[in-house]
C-alpha cells in the first residue's frame, strides 16, 4: 500500500491542512467577532478532517473518508448548537464582541 | 448483637427525626429524646451481662470485606461504657437546650445531632480500626454541618477551620493505620485491620514512633493539645449551644479515647518514650488556656479556652501512665463533660436573653437571676477545681499520679490551679456581681432549664464526694491499658530485638 | 458520744444547703431559727463532747466512710476528736454562735439575708471539716470550702465592684498557699500512700528523721499556713477583705479561719519538730510579720483596717510561738485572741452601724458619752489586745514570750516579738483613743439595741476570763521542759504594754504637732500602704499579667494557621490572574502549548 495512487505528494497534501489550520487559528486568535470565530473554527476543523481524507487515500482505507463524514455531522450539529447560542447572546448582550464576554473570570 | 443496634437506633433514627418533623412540627425533639431514651435503655442491662473477670463485657463479630482483613468488632468494656453514658446524657441534654434555640430546619437539626452521636457510638465501641475511622468521619461531618447552618455570625469560618484540622489530623491518622497494617501483613502475611491482631505486632522502635505520632497528632488535634488547639475557640464560640455541649462534653473526649484506647497499647514503648514530651505538652496546655481564658472578653470563648486548660490535664494523666493518673484523667473526662456542658448551657441561656456574649456589657446578674447566677457560681466553682465537686477529685488524682512520674512538670501544671482561679472568679466576678445591666424584663430558668442544669450539678456533686463507682467502673481497663509496662529506655542502645520484644502486648 | 460527733459539722452545713436552696421563700425568723439554730445544735453538742472528753480524755475516731480507693491511695471520710480539735471545736461553735446572734440583728432587713446565713453556716460547716477532718483529703475540702466562704462573703454585697475585687484578691492569694499544701499532699501520697492524718505523722517520724522530705513538707505545709492566716509574705489579702460586712470579718477573718494555719502547723508538729530549720523559718516569719503588721495597725485611717492588721500582728504572735516550739501557748492565744478580736469586730460594728456606716477613723471621736456600752466593750477588748494585766490577753501573750524565751532565748525572732508588745499597746490606745475621745464629728445614733449586747456582753466576760477555760492539750503536744527565765526578761515582758501605753498617752496630750508631721510623713505612708507589698506585688505580678492577657487576646498560637490561610488565599489570588475570563487568550494559550509539546516529541 505504498502512496502510488495519489496524484500528489503527500507532502504537499500535509502542508496545505496545516496551512489551512494555521490560517483558522490566526482567524480565532485575531477575530473579536464570535460569529468569524466559529466559521475560523469550522476551518480548523475542516483542516483536520482534510488529513483524515489524505491518510484515507494514502493508505487506500475508505475509513479516513468515514472518519470526514463523521466530522461534517458533527461539524454541522455543532454549529447548529453555537449558532443557536451565539443567537441567544446577541439578543441578551447585543453585542459579539468577544472581549467583552468574560463573565468566566476568576 | 446488642451493641450493633446501639449503634443502629441513632443511625436509623436520625433519618426518622428528619422525616418526623415534615409529618408534625417538633415532633423531631420528642422523637430525638425517645431515640436517646431508647439506646440508654439498651445500654442499661448490659454490665450485667458481663462474663466475671473479663475486659470486654461484649464483643459482636461479622465479616465486612474480609480479603482486606476489614470486619464489624465492636466490643464494649468500662472504659466505653462510661463514655457512652456520658454520650447520651449528654445528647440528650443537647436536644432539651435547642428545643427554643433552634427553630430553622429543626428535623435536620435533629437528624445531624444523631448522627454525630451514632458517629460517638461508634468511635467508643469500634475495635476495628478501619471501622474506627469510618465512624471517626461520620461523627465529623454532622458536627461540621452543625456549626455551619446553625451558628452565629462568624459560623462559615469556625466550621471550615474545624473541619480543616480535623480532616488534616484524621487523614495522618489514617496513613498511620495503613502504615501500621502493612507492616503487619508484611510480618505475617495476613491481612488485618483488627485491634486485637494488631496488639501483637512487634515493631521495631523507629517505624513504631513515627506510626505512635500519626495516632497522636489526629488524637491531640480533637483532644485539643496546645498548639493545635486554635479550632476550638472558634467551633465553640461559633456553634450553637448543643453544639458546643456536644463538642465540649463529648467531641474531645474521643480524642482522650483514642489516646487510651490505641496510642498507648499499640505503641507502649514509644509512647513511653514520648511520654514526657507528651506531659509538657499537657502541663502547658494547663497555663496557656488558663491564661487565655482570663484574657477574654466573649464568655463563650472563655469557657472555650477553660477546655483547653482541663484537656490540658487529660493529658498529663494519660502520659503519667500509672493508674492513679489515668483514672484520673478518666474522671476529668466526666468531670469536664459535665461542669464544661453545664458553662456553655448557661452561656446559650443568658444570650437568648441578652443577645450579647460580650462580659464588659453583663453584670449585677445575681440580683436578676437568683436561680441561674447560682448554677453559674457551682458550675465556675466546679471548674476552678473546689473540693467536693468532681473536677477537683479528678484534678487530685491526676496530679497524685503525675507527680509520681515527673514532680517538675506537675508543679508547673499546679500552677494552673491559681490561673483558674483567676479566670472562674472573673467569669463569676464579671457576670453575676457589679452593677445591674438595665434590662429588668428577663425571666429566670424555667423548669425545662431548671431540671438540665439540676441534673448536671447533682452529677458533678455525686462524683465529687462520692466517685468511687467511676472509679470501679474503669479499674479493670486501665489496668489493661497499664499491663506489662515496658521498662524506660533512656539510653537507647540496646540492640534492635530486645527492644522490639518488649512492644508485645499478653 | 462519739456518734454525735458527725453532727457537730452536719448540722450546719445541712441548714446552708435549705437556705441556700429555698432561703428566698422563707420568712425572715425561719431562717433566723435555721441559721442560728444549727450553730446552737452544734455548740450545744460540742459542749457535751468537750465535757465527755475532759472527763475521759482519749481521742476518738468515728467510723471511716469510704470516699476513695484506688490502687495506692485509700481516702475516707472520717473525724478525729482530740484535745487540740476540742478547743478549735469550742471557739468555732462558741464563737461562731455569738457571732450569729449578732449577725441576726446586724443583717436584718438586708435582702440577702437568707443567703448570708447560708454562707455563714457554710463557712461553719466547712471549718468544723477542716478541725476535725482524720485525712488530709478532707481536711484540703474543709480548707478551700472556707477559702469559698470567705470569698463569697467578702463579696456579699456584689453591687460594689469593689468588694468583688477585694473578694477575688483574697481568693486568689490563699489559693497560692493552697497550692504549696497540695503539693505536700502529693508528697504523702508518694511516700507513704495515705492521707490519713496520724498514719502520715507516725510514719514521717520512723522514716523521715534526718531526710530532706521533712524539711520540704513542712516548708510546704507551712505556705499553705502563711496563705490562709495572712502571714508574710501572703498577708496582702486580709486588710482588702474588710469590705465583707463587719460580722464575717469578726468571724473568719479575725476567730476562726485565718487561725487555720496555726491549727495545720499545730496538728503536723510531729512533721514540723522533724526540720528544726523550717521551725526557725515559722518563728521568724512570724516575728516579723507581728512586728510590721503592728506598725501598719499604728497608722491606719480605716478603723476596720486598723483591726485586720490587728490581727495579721497577733496570729503572727501565734506563728511565732509554733516556731519557738510553745504549742499550747500558741493554741491559747488563738482562744483568747478569737474572743477578744471577735469582741472588737463586733463592737466595731455597732459603732459602725451607728455612725450610719462610716468607717474613717479621722471622722470619729468624742463618742465616749455618746456609745458608752460601745466603749465598754472597746475598753475591754483593747485592753485585752494590749495585754493589759488580769484580761485573756495578757495571759496568752505572756505565755508566749516567756515560754519562747525558755526555749531559744533572745533570739532576733523574740526581740522582734518583745518590740511588738509595746507597738500593739499604743495602737489599741491610739484606736481607743481616736474613737472615744476627741472632739465628736458625727452623731451617732444610740448603740444598746438588746440583741446587739447580749453576744457582745457574752464576749467581754470571755475577753477578761477566756484565760480560766481549761485548755485539754497535754495529750497533744509534749510538756516542755521547765526552764529558768531570768528576772528581768518577765520584767521586761510585763513592763513592755505599759510602755506602749504611757509613750501613746504622752503623744495624745503633748504630741499632736508631732502626730500631725508623722502622720503625713513617707515612712508612715509606706505603713500605711502596708510596707508596699502591694505595690510590689502588683508591679511584680498583677501587671504583667495583665499585659499578657491584653498583648495575647487573639492567641499567638493561631498566628501561623492564620499565616497558612493566608498564604493559600495569596497562592489563589496569584493564580486566579490567569482565569480572566479572554477567549482568545484562552484559545492562544492551547496553541502555544501544544506547539510547545509538540516542539518537545519532535525534537
Amino acid at each position: 500500500m505504498e502512496s502510488q495512487g495519489l496524484l500528489i505528494p503527500i507532502e504537499h497534501g500535509l502542508l496545505f491542512a496545516a496551512a489551512l489550520f494555521c490560517i483558522g487559528l490566526a482567524g480565532v486568535l485575531t477575530r473579536r467577532n464570535l460569529l468569524f470565530m466559529l466559521m475560523s473554527l469550522e476551518l480548523m476543523l475542516n483542516a483536520a478532517a482534510f488529513v483524515f481524507v489524505l491518510a484515507g487515500a494514502v493508505h487506500g482505507n475508505a475509513d479516513g473518508q468515514v472518519m470526514f463524514i463523521l466530522i461534517l455531522t458533527l461539524a454541522a450539529a455543532e454549529v447548529a448548537l453555537a449558532l443557536a447560542l451565539v443567537v441567544q447572546l446577541y439578543r441578551r448582550r447585543r453585542s459579539l464582541d468577544i472581549d467583552s464576554l468574560d463573565g468566566m473570570r476568576g | 448483637m446488642s451493641l450493633v443496634l446501639l449503634i443502629l437506633i441513632p443511625l436509623l433514627g436520625a433519618l426518622l427525626v428528619w422525616l418526623a418533623e415534615r409529618w408534625r412540627t417538633g415532633f423531631s425533639r420528642v422523637l430525638s429524646l425517645a431515640v436517646l431514651g431508647l439506646d440508654a435503655l439498651l445500654l442499661l442491662p448490659l454490665p450485667h451481662q458481663a462474663p466475671a473477670g473479663e475486659l470486654w463485657w461484649l464483643q459482636f463479630r461479622a465479616d465486612w470485606l474480609p480479603n482486606l482483613g476489614i470486619g464489624w468488632h465492636f466490643a464494649l468494656d468500662g472504659l466505653s461504657a462510661l463514655l457512652l453514658w456520658l454520650t447520651l446524657f449528654i445528647g440528650a441534654l443537647s436536644v432539651l437546650v435547642s428545643w427554643r434555640e433552634i427553630d430553622q430546619r429543626v428535623g435536620f437539626f435533629h437528624c445531624n445531632l444523631l448522627l454525630s452521636v451514632a458517629g460517638i457510638i461508634g468511635v467508643f465501641t469500634a475495635l476495628d480500626l478501619f471501622v474506627f475511622f469510618v465512624f471517626w468521619e461520620l461523627m465529623l461531618i454532622p458536627m461540621v454541618l452543625l456549626i455551619a447552618i446553625w451558628g452565629h455570625e462568624n459560623r462559615r469560618y469556625a466550621a471550615i477551620k474545624f473541619f480543616i484540622f480535623t480532616q488534616a489530623s484524621s487523614l495522618l491518622m489514617l496513613v498511620a493505620i495503613l502504615g501500621l497494617v502493612f507492616m503487619q501483613y508484611g510480618q505475617t502475611g495476613v491481612m488485618s485491620f483488627d485491634y486485637e491482631d494488631l496488639l501483637r505486632l512487634q515493631l521495631a522502635p523507629t517505624p513504631a514512633f513515627w506510626l505512635m505520632l500519626g495516632f497522636f497528632v489526629a488524637f491531640a488535634v480533637k483532644l485539643p493539645m496546645v498548639p493545635l488547639h486554635t479550632w476550638l475557640p472558634d467551633a465553640h464560640t461559633e456553634a450553637p449551644t448543643a453544639g458546643s455541649v456536644l463538642l465540649a462534653a463529648i467531641l474531645l473526649k474521643t480524642g482522650a479515647y483514642g489516646l487510651l484506647r490505641f496510642a498507648l497499647p499499640l505503641f507502649p514503648a514509644a509512647s513511653a518514650d514520648f511520654a514526657p514530651l507528651a506531659m509538657g505538652l499537657g502541663a502547658l496546655g494547663v497555663l496557656y488556656g488558663a491564661k487565655l481564658a482570663f484574657a477574654q472578653h466573649d464568655i463563650k470563648r472563655l469557657v472555650a479556652y477553660t477546655s483547653v486548660s482541663h484537656m490540658g490535664f487529660v493529658l498529663l494523666g494519660i502520659y503519667a501512665m500509672n493508674d492513679l493518673a489515668l483514672q484520673g484523667a478518666l474522671m476529668q473526662m466526666l468531670a469536664h463533660g459535665l461542669s464544661t456542658a453545664a458553662l456553655f448551657i448557661i452561656v446559650g441561656m443568658l444570650y437568648a436573653r441578652w443577645h450579647t456574649r460580650d462580659l464588659r456589657q453583663l453584670g449585677g446578674l445575681w440580683s436578676l437571676l437568683p436561680r441561674l447566677s447560682g448554677f453559674t457560681l457551682l458550675f465556675a466553682l466546679a471548674s476552678l477545681g473546689l473540693p467536693g465537686l468532681a473536677n477537683f477529685m479528678a484534678e487530685f488524682l491526676i496530679l497524685a499520679g503525675a507527680f509520681q512520674r515527673d514532680w517538675p512538670i506537675t508543679l508547673v501544671a499546679m500552677l494552673g490551679l491559681v490561673g483558674a482561679a483567676l479566670y472562674a472568679l472573673l467569669l463569676v466576678q464579671r457576670s453575676l456581681w457589679g452593677a445591674t445591666v438595665p434590662d429588668a424584663k428577663v425571666h429566670d430558668c424555667s423548669p425545662r432549664e431548671w431540671s438540665v442544669l439540676a441534673s448536671l450539678a447533682v452529677l458533678l456533686l455525686l462524683f465529687g464526694l462520692h466517685p468511687q463507682p467511676v472509679l470501679d467502673l474503669v479499674q479493670r481497663p486501665v489496668a489493661a491499658i497499664l499491663a506489662e509496662p515496658p521498662a524506660p529506655n533512656p539510653g537507647g542502645t540496646e540492640p534492635l530485638l530486645q527492644r522490639a520484644s518488649m512492644e508485645r502486648l499478653p | 458520744m462519739t456518734a454525735w460527733l458527725g453532727w457537730i459539722p452536719a448540722l450546719p452545713l445541712f441548714s446552708s444547703l435549705v437556705l441556700l436552696l429555698v432561703g428566698g421563700r422563707l420568712g425572715q425568723r425561719l431562717v433566723t431559727l435555721l441559721g442560728v439554730g444549727s450553730v446552737l445544735g452544734s455548740a450545744l453538742l460540742s459542749g457535751l463532747l468537750i465535757a465527755d472528753f475532759l472527763a475521759e480524755g482519749a481521742a476518738v475516731t468515728t467510723r471511716q466512710l469510704p470516699w476513695l480507693s484506688s490502687m495506692g491511695l485509700e481516702v475516707a471520710f472520717g473525724l478525729y476528736f482530740d484535745g487540740l480539735s476540742a478547743v478549735m471545736l469550742g471557739v468555732i461553735t462558741g464563737v461562731g454562735l455569738l457571732i450569729h446572734l449578732y449577725s441576726a440583728a446586724y443583717m436584718a432587713g438586708d435582702e440577702g439575708y437568707a443567703r448570708f446565713f447560708g454562707y455563714l453556716n457554710l463557712f461553719v460547716g466547712a471549718m468544723l471539716l477542716l478541725v476535725l477532718a482524720d485525712d488530709f483529703l478532707l481536711l484540703y475540702l474543709g480548707w478551700e470550702g472556707v477559702g469559698l466562704c470567705s470569698f463569697l462573703l467578702i463579696g456579699f454585697w456584689y453591687r460594689e465592684p469593689a468588694n468583688g475585687y477585694a473578694a477575688r484578691k483574697a481568693f486568689v492569694v490563699t489559693r497560692v498557699g493552697d497550692i504549696a499544701l497540695a503539693v505536700a499532699l502529693l508528697i504523702m501520697i508518694q511516700q507513704f500512700g495515705t492521707l490519713h492524718i496520724q498514719t502520715v505523722i507516725e510514719r514521717a517520724q520512723l522514716q523521715w528523721l534526718g531526710s530532706d522530705w521533712s524539711f520540704w513538707v513542712a516548708l510546704l505545709l507551712l505556705g499553705g499556713a502563711v496563705g490562709k492566716s495572712a502571714q508574710l509574705p501572703l498577708q496582702t489579702w486580709l486588710p482588702d477583705a474588710m469590705a465583707g460586712p463587719t460580722p464575717v470579718s469578726a468571724l473568719i477573718h479575725a476567730a476562726t479561719m485565718v487561725t487555720a494555719g496555726v491549727y495545720l502547723i499545730a496538728r503536723t508538729q510531729g512533721i514540723f519538730l522533724l526540720a528544726p530549720r523550717i521551725m526557725e523559718l515559722v518563728a521568724l516569719v512570724g516575728a516579723l510579720t507581728l512586728f510590721l503588721a503592728a506598725c501598719s495597725a499604728l497608722v491606719q485611717h480605716d478603723l476596720k483596717r486598723v483591726l485586720a492588721y490587728s490581727t495579721i500582728s497577733q496570729i503572727g504572735y501565734m506563728f511565732f510561738a509554733l516556731g519557738a516550739g510553745a504549742f499550747s501557748a500558741a493554741i491559747f492565744h488563738l482562744m483568747t485572741h478569737a474572743f477578744f478580736k471577735a469582741l472588737l469586730f463586733l463592737a466595731a460594728g455597732q459603732v459602725i452601724l451607728s455612725l450610719h456606716h462610716e468607717q474613717d477613723l479621722r471622722r470619729m471621736g468624742g463618742l465616749l458619752r455618746r456609745l458608752p456600752f460601745s466603749a465598754l466593750c472597746f475598753a475591754i477588748g483593747c485592753a485585752a489586745l494590749a495585754a493589759l494585766p488580769l484580761t485573756s490577753g495578757f495571759y496568752s501573750k505572756d505565755a508566749i514570750l516567756l515560754q519562747a524565751y525558755g526555749l531559744h532565748g533572745g533570739s532576733l525572732a523574740w526581740w522582734l516579738a518583745l518590740a511588738g508588745a509595746a507597738v500593739t499597746a499604743l495602737y489599741s490606745l491610739r484606736l481607743f483613743l481616736k474613737l472615744f475621745f476627741g472632739e465628736a464629728v458625727t452623731e451617732p445614733s444610740p448603740d444598746m439595741r438588746p440583741t446587739l449586747v447580749v453576744p457582745l456582753a457574752l464576749l467581754c466576760l470571755l475577753a477578761l476570763f477566756g484565760a480560766l477555760i481549761p485548755q485539754p492539750l497535754g495529750a497533744v503536744f509534749a510538756p516542755l521542759a521547765a526552764t529558768e527565765v531570768p528576772a528581768a526578761v518577765h520584767g521586761a515582758i510585763l513592763i513592755m504594754p505599759w510602755l506602749g501605753l504611757v509613750t501613746g498617752v504622752l503623744l495624745w496630750r503633748y504630741g499632736r504637732g508631732f502626730r500631725q508631721r508623722w502622720s503625713d510623713s513617707a515612712l508612715a505612708r509606706s505603713w500605711r500602704a502596708g510596707w508596699g507589698f502591694d505595690a510590689l506585688y502588683d508591679g511584680l505580678l498583677v501587671q504583667p499579667l495583665l499585659l499578657l492577657a491584653r498583648l495575647n487576646r487573639k492567641d499567638l498560637a493561631d498566628r501561623p494557621v492564620q499565616f497558612v490561610a493566608w498564604l493559600s488565599a495569596r497562592g489563589h489570588a496569584w493564580l486566579s490572574v490567569t482565569q480572566n475570563g479572554r477567549l482568545r487568550r484562552y484559545a492562544a494559550g492551547i496553541a502555544l502549548g501544544a506547539v510547545l509539546v509538540l516542539t518537545v516529541v519532535t525534537l
